[in-house]
């Protein structure tokens, strides 16, 4: 075994922080751009202290214009940079959805490869915190089913920053979705309990300086053989509970990258466990986890001992005051989980 | 129930912006102001913004009734110069003529002409550095030109074949050659112009001399993102210049459906704190002095300007488009800035630089030219005729590498192909 590489406790925030820092230290061609990013470091303070540190013209506030922002960090691209913008909430995203998809995604194709879009759009994701139907959605969907475009989602902070240092550095445009709820510690779906911090998670301890999670690996949070779990994002972790919970010996798959998907690890697990559930917190009707069923029943049919379960939100607007009537909690994966294990026949 | 109040106002009325001139009607342009050449103030480079406000309710013009060149704006280009301009116009139109006869013996599936506009091309493109990143639209193939691209790869783009640089991917004359800083055309109308606002902040980021210039038609305005570049080409006072291709029609919606009735297109410069200027886009070296004061001030660090180029379209949008169905074709022979060629061709014969037999003689040699590129273009294919680019190559450039769904998808079709034709194989594609 190799020596152990120096490393320290820090939440979701704080592993991106050190991501956007150390890229911009040891990449003079990356800027960190977007709303309230600059002086203030961002309204999750995600790149606080990196304005200081790098100087104004490498970390800088934008005006409130997702198109202009994304659109501007495709001409940067195409000038050799690395930009990494910030769109404050993926609520606000779809201003920019065509110069992310018609732009971002096709230059490399439409140029033959004489101009590409290396830039990493961050922006946090998904409910829990009480935001209402414009700063609680999920919509990896749109982007996933977009040709060229990456779309990633970590889950720990060890991973935040491992996954952010390898988008940064791919040279494809990639959507990089943070689970808001788990900024500051893992949820287990249990919204009465107390929150926990990542203090007392495993996957807070991130090592020190320069690593790369490579995109398109997924990671088996806890290996088992009664049915296998595929999530992402806030969502591995209320699975984990949840089996847990009911004492239920299940696979774990974190995906962390939807595109390029991990296709062998799904696979290989569901051929072994022979069950199948997907968890995500975005709306259900043409989910990801529609595509994740459609692949899994063409690639396991002949393993599979049980209907492919599907856990999601429901096909409406985030709400506020019954947030917790919408997420996908305990009680709706565990029903999930009861009808795996037992079947009608 | 109506506030009684309000029940003696006539009903709120909708204005649906009208053309002046529909097919069959008589032109008159009487209506258009268009002032005397000579006479508009140049301000200085780095003037306040504000202070271009008049210019862009007038119209920079250099040429004059009598063919001379007057007043401040005029460049004083050298007359081997200005015959170097008027080469490019007639090679751009000799182009033009021969891909649009292309597109219809069927060698490929659309042209887009830049008849009367060629001006708004060669002009700025020969103002700028030749290394300045230009961001066009779909009708800029002038600067290519300008910039001594090849013509036979323009030709090969175009017939989709298998020397098409662009591997037969893009629509014909949505060009990208990065070799003369020229950027991947979208196709989607004025992303484009955040983009290029994005190229001139990064240049400024790294203390580089380059700047950008991007362009777009007047119908385009009306976009989104238009909007958005401008906004951040004022807030990091980025050194791009902004043409507005004012040619008064888009497909078949005037000029009106972007606003023409309320104001002119720079005008919209002075509300962001953004220099404007209107010119005469027929007038080569009004157009050329606009974009020379845009470049310098530009790259001086004096800020962005927006160049509404008044010009007109002398032809159909696209070979897809029959303008005569909307527009009357009075228009082109009755539009009162004349043609862009013919004017340097009389103003080059006022200086006595040049005479109708040049002219003649170098229309003969540009068509030359011209059906040279073609013949050996059309040697790599045309589109349809079987000579494209190898089979797999669908499947690159999605991604920097192919992930296993694209090959999965590469194999299938493959498959497909070999059931329609047993015989094809996969190298000789």
């Amino acid at each position: 075994m190799s020596e152990a590489v120096p490393s320290r406790r820090l939440n979701m925030i704080e592993a991106i922080n050190d991501a956007l820092d150390i890229m911009l230290t040891r990449d003079p061609d990356v800027v960190v751009m977007g709303e309230d990013v600059g002086y203030f470091g961002g309204v999750f303070r995600a790149t606080a202290g990196l304005q200081k540190k790098h100087g104004r013209t490498r970390v800088f506030d934008t005006p409130i214009s997702e198109c202009g922002i994304i659109g501007v960090a495709v001409g940067m691209g195409a000038y050799g940079l690395r930009p990494v913008p910030e769109i404050q909430f993926a609520d606000y995203i779809y201003p920019g959805l065509d110069q992310l998809v018609s732009e971002a995604a096709r230059l490399r194709y439409r140029s033959a490869g004489e101009f590409t879009a290396p830039i990493t759009v961050r922006s946090p994701f998904g409910g829990g915190i009480f935001g209402g139907q414009t700063h609680s959605q999920s919509p990896e969907a749109l982007f996933t089913h977009v040709a060229g475009i990456k779309t990633v989602i970590p889950s720990t902070p060890r991973d935040a920053k491992g996954l952010l240092i390898a988008a940064i550095e791919d040279n494809d445009p990639v959507i990089f979705f943070e689970p808001k709820r788990i900024y500051n510690g893992p949820f287990d779906g249990y919204y009465d309990k107390p929150v926990q911090p990542w203090a007392k998670h495993p996957e807070s301890e991130v090592p020190d300086g320069y690593y790369r999670i490579p995109l398109g690996k997924a990671r088996v949070v806890r290996e088992g053989e009664a049915m296998t779990v595929l999530a992402y994002g806030t969502m591995v972790h209320v699975a984990e509970a949840v089996l847990a919970a009911k004492g239920v010996d299940a696979e774990i798959i974190d995906l962390r990258t939807l595109v390029p998907l991990d296709i062998e690890a799904i696979e290989a697990s569901v051929q072994r466990t022979g069950k199948c559930l997907i968890v995500h917190e975005a709306t259900r009707t043409s989910g990801f986890g529609a595509e994740l069923s459609a692949l899994v029943q063409e690639r396991c049919f002949y393993h599979l001992e049980a209907p492919i379960e599907r856990v999601t939100g429901f096909d409406t607007p985030y709400p506020h005051s019954l947030e917790w009537a919408y997420f996908p909690g305990p009680v709706r994966i565990g029903e999930a989980v009861d009808r795996l294990l037992s079947p009608k026949l | 129930m109506t506030d009684p109040e309000r029940a003696n106002l006539p009903p709120l009325q909708l204005h649906v912006p009208e053309p002046r001139f529909r097919p069959g009607d008589q032109v008159d342009y009487s209506h258009l102001p268009i002032t005397a050449a000579g006479v508009q103030p140049r301000p200085d480079e780095a003037c306040a913004a504000s202070e271009t406000h008049p210019l862009c309710l007038d119209l920079v013009r250099v040429l004059g009734e009598d063919h001379l060149a007057v007043g401040p704006w005029d460049p004083k280009l050298a007359p081997e110069t200005l015959r170097r301009m008027l080469r490019l116009m007639a090679l751009t139109r000799a182009f033009d003529d021969r891909m649009y006869r292309g597109q219809r013996q069927g060698k490929t599936s659309f042209y887009m002409k830049c008849t009367g506009e060629e001006a708004t091309s060669i002009a700025p493109a020969m103002a700028l550095a030749a290394d300045d990143m230009v961001f066009p639209s779909y009708r800029q193939q002038g600067i290519l030109i300008a910039r001594g691209y090849p013509m036979v790869d323009m030709v090969n783009q175009i017939y989709s074949n298998k020397a098409d640089k662009l591997k037969g991917r893009q629509l014909p004359i949505m060009y990208s050659a990065r070799e003369v800083s020229f950027f991947s055309i979208s196709g989607n109308l004025a992303t484009q112009y955040p983009q290029a606002v994005g190229w001139a902040m990064a240049s400024a980021i790294k203390g580089d001399t380059r700047i950008a210039a991007a362009w777009l038609g007047e119908g385009s305005t009306a976009e989104g993102d238009f909007h958005s570049a401008m906004t951040f080409a004022a807030v990091y006072n980025a050194p791009v210049v902004f043409n507005v291709v004012n040619n008064q029609w888009a497909i078949s919606s005037f000029s009106g459906f972007a606003g023409a009735e309320r104001t002119t297109f720079a005008a919209r410069a002075i509300g962001y704190g953004i220099a404007g200027l209107r010119v005469d886009g027929n007038d080569p070296l009004a157009v050329y002095a606009a974009s020379r004061w845009a470049a310098n001030r530009a790259r001086a660090n004096a800020g962005p300007t927006l160049v509404e180029h008044f010009t007109y379209r002398a032809e159909g949008h696209s070979t897809s488009d029959d303008p005569g169905q909307y527009r009357s074709l009075q228009e082109r022979s009755e539009w009162p800035l004349g043609d862009p060629i013919a004017r340097l061709a009389r103003h080059l014969e006022a200086l006595g630089e040049w005479t109708p037999d040049d002219h003649a003689a170098m229309d003969l040699e540009l068509a030359e030219e011209v059906k040279a590129a073609a013949k050996v273009a059309e040697a790599n294919g045309v589109l349809g005729h079987g000579l494209h680019h190898p089979f797999r190559t669908l499947f690159e450039d999605v991604f920097e590498e192919l992930p296993w769904h694209l090959r999965e998808q590469s194999e299938q079709a493959i498959r497909e192909r070999q059931i329609k034709w047993p015989e094809w194989k996969e190298e000789d594609s």
